[in-house]
């Protein structure tokens, strides 16, 4: 390449940034448009800000239907947190018995695990939703938040861990002092494991927050949808019959992906640690 | 900043690996790994795993596989429906059913096209980030993998009103280009997926070349080997485990296209009820035939189970070489 030394520089760093404006710009006309009022919204330049209008906006979005917004809000809360939360304990119990007890079938248990990681979750959802129609649990919290309890990943990178994070010696140890197998497991294996436990939380937060399949098949009622089922059904009204709903729905856009972003960014660090040991499959 | 994990790659039980610089790790061997054996604990520790996958696992796999076998059968048009066993019948029906057959070249077409590019992409923006020759990296990093916290119901929402010419900010495009339309939406929704994982596949790849031993490097300019015959001919090969992990995960994702595409139904009547697999999967259960949805399910997580293990083997194959 025979290119003069400034090309050569500046080429990557151009690349780079017409592809970062590319990333951000429809994040950057969402928050713009959140400000706006409707009005505003068409007549305006859709890159800049108009009137500030976010306050009244906002108070719209959450008085509209009784606050049914905010509900939706807790409800993704509490599936993706919850939800989260559970798998990562049982998936964390899960992945450090494979990783550090001998026992027949362990290999086998391994082997469906990993299938079960390759499994569109979206071919569960129908069949999940036929059982759980015959149990009666159809359409309540449970048919969303006990099937997120389960996560395949979450287990294999929990066997990982256990096995590079929590030195044998030290459970040794701990069995000579006399302490029992699970408490060994809750007072020196999951804190060694804890960084790497991080990471299978935030996957699993993010899986459940975004998943839109499993409550668009177990929901009818309103009031128990996660916030993305909730904005999909109003914009759906929106671009039909109700043309109005069209600012709450880029508001509440705008709020519900506000927070994950800054989540998220802050939490960069575990997600390498998650994205390093998923690639050395 | 810099990775200061438990984890480290290099830790990590690295499977198939003793060519490069397999002398040292010889040297220390990790300590042996599961002697112990302590039936009550395993059991106590992997129960509720074990329980709540086989409920919401194998079990709901096992009752659609048996859901396909039967059928609906009426006497006459306002008859008493019975469930019959139907053998393969349900089969028959959804290889026979073009508009599903449409639906797969649809997503194959997709992925054909939109995985290479994104993957592509993020190969470029990692390399990039790794040749030393940027500033902002964090900077980089950061906004490249922001479209990845944005759930797909959103993305579509904002993308739908970006195509749409009286909202978007590129109006003076939109207004000339119908992404909306029959012969342009499959790409508009292409471009959708690629704007949220671009970075995340990015990081992934990124995070595998941090972990690629920098005297590789030194030793290649030595050789007076530049920067772009380094990346071509250490770097992508040193990174190829993670291309084909994200190979495999675009693949599943490609088949399984939905959140996108049900959002834009209601923004253009060029996506319909039958645009991809799972859109025919659920626009089949609600008419309601469960028994027919259940075997596009089936013959779907087949069809992905095989494509993602024929692209590994693929992509093994070519390592070996």
């Amino acid at each position: 390449m025979s290119t003069s030394p400034y090309v050569r520089k500046l080429l990557p760093l151009l690349v780079m940034v017409v592809f970062a404006g590319y990333m951000l710009a429809p994040l950057w006309w969402l928050l713009i448009a959140a400000s706006k009022s409707r009005a505003d919204l068409t007549s305006t330049n859709p890159l800049w800000f108009a009137d500030f209008n976010l306050a009244d906006n906002l108070g719209d979005l959450f008085a509209f239907q009784d606050g049914l917004f905010l509900r939706w809000i807790l409800n993704s809360v509490l599936y993706a947190g919850v939800g989260a939360l559970g798998a990562t304990v049982i998936a964390a119990m899960a992945g450090y018995a494979l990783a550090k007890f001998e026992f027949p079938g362990r290999e086998v248990v391994f082997n469906v695990v990993l299938g079960g990681v390759l499994l569109p979750a979206t071919t569960l959802a129908l069949p999940l939703f036929l059982l759980l129609s015959q149990a009666g649990m159809a359409d309540t919290l449970w048919a969303v938040l006990l099937p997120s309890l389960v996560s395949p990943f979450g287990v294999y990178l929990s066997r990982v861990y256990a096995a590079s994070s929590v030195p044998d010696e030290l459970l040794e140890a701990a069995r000579v002092d006399g302490h029992g197998e699970l408490r060994v497991f809750f007072r020196v294996a999951a804190p060694l494991m804890a960084p790497g436990l991080v990471t299978v939380f935030l996957f699993q937060f993010v899986q459940i927050w975004n998943n839109f399949f499993l409550p668009l098949i177990m929901l009818r009622d309103e009031s128990l949808f996660p916030v993305t089922l909730g904005l999909f059904a109003w914009n759906s009204q929106a671009t039909q019959q109700a043309p109005e709903l069209r600012t709450l729905v880029i508001v509440g856009a705008a709020v519900s992906v506000v927070p994950l972003i800054i989540a998220f960014l802050s939490l960069q660090r575990f997600w390498r640690s998650g994205l390093t040991t998923g690639g050395l499959k | 900043m810099e990775m200061a994990e438990v984890v480290r790659p290099s830790t990590a039980p690295r499977p198939g690996r003793s060519a490069d610089g397999g002398a040292d790790r010889k040297t220390r061997r990790a300590p042996r790994r599961g002697g112990r054996r302590a039936p009550g604990a395993v059991a106590v520790l992997l129960l509720p795993f074990v329980v709540l996958f086989l409920l919401f696992y194998l079990v709901p796999i096992g009752y659609a596989i048996h859901q396909s076998f039967f059928k609906v059968r009426r006497e006459g048009t306002f008859g008493r429906p019975e469930t019959v066993f139907g053998g393969f019948e349900q089969y028959v029906r959804v290889f026979e059913n073009e508009a599903f057959r449409e639906s797969v070249g649809r997503v194959l077409l997709f992925g054909v096209v939109q995985v290479p590019v994104m993957l592509g992409l993020a190969l470029l923006f990692a390399l990039l980030l790794d040749s030393g020759l940027l500033p902002l990296k964090r900077f980089f990093r950061l906004a490249y993998f922001a479209p990845y916290a944005v759930p797909g119901v959103i993305a579509a929402i904002i993308w739908g009103f970006l195509y749409s010419p009286s909202l978007s900010p590129f109006s003076w495009v939109t207004e000339r280009v119908p992404f909306m339309s029959g012969s342009l939406v499959l790409w508009s929704l292409a471009n959708v997926t690629t704007w949220m994982f671009t970075g995340y596949n990015m990081l992934i790849i990124y995070a595998a070349l941090k972990a690629v031993p920098q005297e590789l490097y030194e030793a290649a300019r030595l050789d007076g080997a530049g920067n772009i015959r380094i990346a071509l001919s250490i770097k992508v090969p040193m990174v190829r485990p993670a291309l084909v992990l994200t190979g495999v995960f675009s693949i599943i994702g490609t088949l399984q296209l939905f959140t996108e595409p049900q959002v834009f139904r209601s923004l253009t009547t060029a996506v319909t009820g039958s645009y991809t697999p799972n859109l025919v999967v659920y626009s089949t259960s609600v008419i309601p035939n469960f028994n027919l949805a259940a075997a596009f399910s089936v013959v779907l997580a087949l069809a992905t189970f095989a494509l993602s293990f024929t692209f590994l083997r693929i992509a093994q194959r070519g390592s070996s070489l």
